[in-house]
């Protein structure tokens, strides 16, 4: 039984079906990284597994608990709340709270939803912080720092909810280019210990590397999975095969300046 | 301009003042109060609460103060509810104030990036605690200069309750005048400390607008 299940999982918006039933399964400790043309269907595959999005139809399974999109939203929504708490999530654009320091970011979850001591939070903070290279940086508020360390304290913050499994939505897409690094090197370090994740990327090369199993989406279905290293080396589908051309003849141009 | 009657009657016109000062302070607490609760319905998803707080928001803003004052105060005392001057100005005030505060919160929430409401609730919170936590401090900041103008208009559209007898600022400057026909001297004096409360008001809403930025400034 995988750490992530998902089942016939359908989203629609209005009329569009961004969703055309997904199943899914992610083992716990492995990383999984899901890429493919904008407009798959990957962004909202992510923002269904934690209801930033509510699915249409569909069945939802992250560690123990379980939700079927037919049920009614009022019996859902501690359901929910729990499911988030299991759930980390990395945002494209960091979202830190521009009002809190660097610290207050990453403790604010503990704090206000576990309800931890302040003090005990605060020292794991600090670690933290210090795991993702920003020790220094802990008073400092996001509107100082950079987008890649505003990035690694979103992903610090994640830590902090001690989830089973974290969520990327495209962490390095928002970044300059001498930024993606740091950003990248944080998630390979979390990789190596083991946890559980999903990341929807398009750094190929570091999704190869760094993934276990990669899965291509394309019109809202899984068109191809499998080891990342095959997938990426020897596609199977044609879809497949026309999407990473592509990408690969972007990324072996030479870059304008 | 007669000096010496100025001052003679500045005791008479800093009680006045005092009125001026619960009225506008009142007014303004129990109205931000109620402009928060409006503000909330017209972002729910319920319709009929944001239809409610829509036609109560249009109907204060559409109507004069002045006119809002008389119905509450003279127009009530027909059915029999006779309220003192000063609770009618106090209600008059609260309503009116809920009125315009409810669009500036409702505008500063709806400001508010719907990514942090994301970033709130990926972290498992509650919509109460990301409205408290992350949404409200931000929204405070992009409602403050509105608010403080409302809040120095307020001070000195307390003047329209010495229409319905209460004992305020502008009310005892006319007492005086009647009594002693020195209607420049007395009205200015009582212009004269309407700006000073409202220059003190001005101050401690640049005051506060600086301390909420600090996270601004601070890039």
């Amino acid at each position: 039984m995988g750490m992530v299940e998902i089942r016939g999982l359908i989203k629609r918006f209005g009329t569009t079906e961004v969703l055309r039933g997904i199943d899914l399964t992610v083992e716990t400790g492995e990383v999984l990284a899901i890429v493919g043309p904008s407009g798959s269907g990957k962004t909202t595959l992510l923002r269904c597994l934690n209801f930033l999005e509510t699915p249409t139809a569909g069945l939802i399974r992250v560690g123990g608990i379980e939700i079927d999109a037919a049920e009614p939203a009022a019996r859902r929504k501690a359901k929910v709340r729990e499911l988030r708490q299991h759930i980390g999530f990395v945002f494209q654009g960091f979202n830190l709270f521009p009002h809190r320091t660097a610290l207050e970011n990453v403790i604010e979850g503990p704090v206000v939803v576990k309800r931890e001591p302040r003090a005990a939070a605060e020292e794991r903070g600090r670690q933290l912080l210090a795991k993702v290279g920003l020790a220094e940086r802990a008073d400092a508020y996001p509107g100082r720092l950079s987008g890649g360390q505003q990035q690694r304290v979103a992903i610090a913050r994640a830590l902090a909810m001690e989830p089973e499994v974290i969520l990327f939505d495209e962490p390095t897409s928002a970044l300059d280019p001498e930024l993606v690094g740091e950003v990248l090197a944080t998630i390979r370090d979390l990789a190596e210990e083991r946890r559980t994740m999903m990341i929807v990327t398009h750094e190929m090369t570091f999704a190869r590397d760094v993934a276990d199993r990669a899965v291509f989406m394309d019109g809202g279905l899984i068109v191809e999975q499998g080891p990342a290293r095959t997938l990426f080396s020897s596609p199977q589908e044609e879809r497949t095969r026309r999407f990473l051309r592509k990408l690969l003849e972007r990324e072996g141009a030479p870059q304008p300046r | 301009m007669n000096l010496d009657l100025a001052l003679q009657s500045a005791p008479l016109l800093l009680t006045g003042a005092v009125y001026t000062i619960l009225l506008s302070v009142g007014g303004m607490a129990f109205g931000l109060a109620l402009g928060f609760v409006l503000a909330l319905m017209r972002l729910s998803p319920a319709a009929i609460l944001q239809r409610v707080a829509r036609i109560y928001i249009s109907f204060i803003r559409g109507t004069p103060l002045l006119v809002q004052l008389f119905v509450i105060y003279y127009g009530l005392a027909q059915f029999g509810l006779r309220l003192d001057p000063i609770t009618s100005a106090l209600i008059g005030f609260t309503l009116n104030i809920g009125g315009y505060t409810a669009e500036i919160l409702r505008a500063a929430i709806a400001s508010i990036d719907r990514g942090q409401w994301e970033a709130a609730s990926s972290i498992g919170m509650t919509t109460a605690q990301a409205m408290r936590r992350v949404i409200l401090p931000q929204a405070a900041r992009v409602a403050l200069p509105p608010l403080g103008n409302t809040f120095i208009s307020l001070v000195k559209d307390t003047s329209l309750a010495a229409t319905i007898q209460v004992p305020e600022l502008f009310r005892q400057a006319q007492l005086i005048t009647a009594r002693t026909y020195e209607v420049f001297t007395m009205y200015l004096a009582a212009a004269f400390i309407y700006w000073v409360l409202s220059s003190v008001l001005a101050w401690a809403q640049h005051r506060l607008e600086a301390r909420t930025s600090l996270h601004i400034r601070d890039r």
